[in-house]
């Protein structure tokens, strides 16, 4: 481990948390998850709403969540590029802070993802709705499904298909370990303990995605705090210090994607990590946006984990999940524990939890250095962060 | 309200623009034209004005062969909206043209099953009149 770049440690997370009700949540709008989190947040990093001097979201704009906090911030960025955005956000404030324009920024997400579903309405002349729509290529299951067909063709459909097995049921196991998992919700339907059986047996949704390769639709928010070093240094809890950094896309529809089998982490993977100047093995605990099992396949390949086509062997015998080698996911992923439509806020609440040693039951020993990676769209935005709790 | 039954929710077609009337005024008439670059001399998809390679504004239309093979597919068993419950299953896929783009389309004339597709399945793209004014590009395998 080397000392990384001059935006290493210029910020760092100091508050994170989720809305107050996550799950189903039908009672509740996106914009209340939106302020309980913000509120939730900053309570854990020991700040009030008064002291936020920009704020970021994703989806809906920063002008309608101000509003709603009542709060007019000096810098402002509604970037919105899929479940990746928020990783985003988080370099952006860090710019902004290193710039010496603004010393705490505000993320905050909320998504009545489950109790709104379907009616998000579409642009009847984007490229998506001319060309992709009319066939059925609606939403982000069947375009996932075809890129991986490609790669099942690729690298043998029934080892791919183990590995999907893989890392849907070690994701599960850990969720089993998290209090705020959809799977330990009252309105969780069936068993939440299931193996490889109940997962082969489990129904399609697109082929070769069964029901239990698609990450949950859940209600929900998360927020988090991002500080310069000087707020850092004076915070309530040990912060998780910015390492690296980086984000990039390659296409937005699914058709346009240059290769089915390797996302943009393949750039923003290697950039973050060079900036932090940490390698693979110096990783603690992976965070990787498992919108879809096939997603984590493609995403640890991309981000150089291991060779194009190994991802399948380096999942095997569960190793991702408690118990394993090589910790992923351990809040249970947007596969069991939440998730909401645009997920990557989750990633950054539990890589930060899990950094601090507050994650209870599924506390990743040793955890100092974390990985955390979003995909956003149909595998098109991706944005990596190193973080660190020294 | 009269006692009718619901009447079938309509399918998402595409709103032609500008930018591509002429690629759907030729699907009408069953033919697949393609936007093609002048200076980089590559054909490209979907239809805009400026070549997404070398970014010129030096375009043209060539028509496409129609010929292709299975980059890709999906067998859908969920319906993704209300307007499609009663397509599925179907088998949404990507295909690769002889010219090089790809072409998102849905394969017709297999079993809607994994077994009765493969990637590198060679076909022909034919036309499924959509509505008075669509027609959609559809994939044959041969
Ligand atoms: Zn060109």
């Amino acid at each position: 481990m080397t000392t990384g770049s001059d935006l290493s440690r210029v910020a760092a997370i100091i508050g994170v948390d989720e809305s107050d009700e996550m799950g189903h949540v039908p009672h509740k709008s996106s914009m209340q998850h939106h302020a309980e989190a913000a509120d939730n947040a900053l309570r854990d990093a020991g700040l009030t709403l008064d002291d936020v001097d920009a704020l970021f979201c994703a989806g809906v704009g920063t002008v309608s969540v101000a509003e709603y906090l009542g709060i007019v911030p000096k810098y402002t960025d509604t970037t919105s590029i899929g479940g990746s955005s928020f990783l985003a956000h988080v370099e952006h404030a860090m710019a902004a802070i290193n710039a010496g324009l603004i010393d705490v920024a505000l993320i905050t997400h909320g998504e009545a993802g489950r109790s709104t579903r379907g009616r998000v309405g579409r642009d009847p002349t984007a490229a998506g709705s001319q060309y992709e729509a009319p066939y059925g290529m609606i939403g982000a299951p069947v375009a996932y499904a075809m890129a991986c067909s490609r790669y099942m063709h690729m690298y043998g459909p029934e080892r791919v298909r183990q590995g999907m097995a893989d890392v849907s049921i070690a994701t599960r196991k850990w969720a089993l370990q998290n209090p705020k998992s959809f799977v330990n919700h009252p309105s969780w339907i069936g068993p939440a303990d299931v193996g490889y059986e109940d997962y082969h047996d489990s129904r399609w949704i697109a082929w070769p995605f069964h029901i239990m390769d698609c990450c949950l639709v859940t209600d929900g928010g998360g927020a988090c705090v991002v500080v310069s070093a000087d707020v850092a240094r004076n915070a309530k809890k040990k912060p998780a210090w910015i390492l690296g950094s980086a984000e990039g896309h390659d296409h937005q529809i699914i058709s346009q994607m240059p290769d089915l089998t390797r996302t943009i982490a393949h750039e923003t993977g290697p950039r973050s990590m060079q900036m932090a100047g940490v390698t693979h093995d110096d990783i603690d605990l992976t965070m990787i946006y498992d919108s879809f099992t096939y997603t984590v396949l493609t995403t640890l390949e991309s981000l150089g984990y291991c060779g194009p086509g190994e991802a399948p062997d380096f999942v095997a015998n569960l190793r991702t999940g408690p118990g394993g080698d090589f910790p992923m996911n351990t809040s249970g992923g947007g596969l069991s524990y939440a998730h909401t439509g645009m997920y990557g806020m989750f990633l950054l609440i539990e890589a930060t939890r899990q950094l601090r040693g507050e994650s209870g039951d599924r506390q990743v020993e040793d955890c100092n250095l974390s990985l955390v990676h979003g995909t956003g769209g149909e595998l098109s935005s991706t944005a990596t962060l190193v973080l660190s709790n020294s | 309200m009269t006692n009718q039954p619901p009447a079938r929710m309509p399918l998402p077609l595409p709103t032609p623009t500008q930018e591509n009337d002429f690629y759907w005024e030729k699907c009408k008439e069953h033919e697949l034209w393609l936007r093609s670059c002048n200076a980089c001399n590559e054909p490209y998809f979907y239809p805009r004005d400026m070549c997404p390679e070398c970014h010129s504004r030096d375009t043209t239309w060539v028509q496409a062969s129609g010929r292709g093979e299975v980059h890709a597919y999906a067998v859908v068993e969920r319906p993704p909206t209300p307007a499609f419950a009663g397509e599925v299953p179907f088998v949404t896929a990507l295909i690769k043209l002889e010219e090089g783009p790809i072409l998102p389309t849905r394969i017709v004339g297999v079993e809607p099953v994994p077994d009765a597709v493969s990637i590198g399945m060679a076909g022909q793209i034919e036309f499924d009149d959509a509505s008075e004014t669509i027609s959609l590009p559809v994939f044959r395998p041969n």
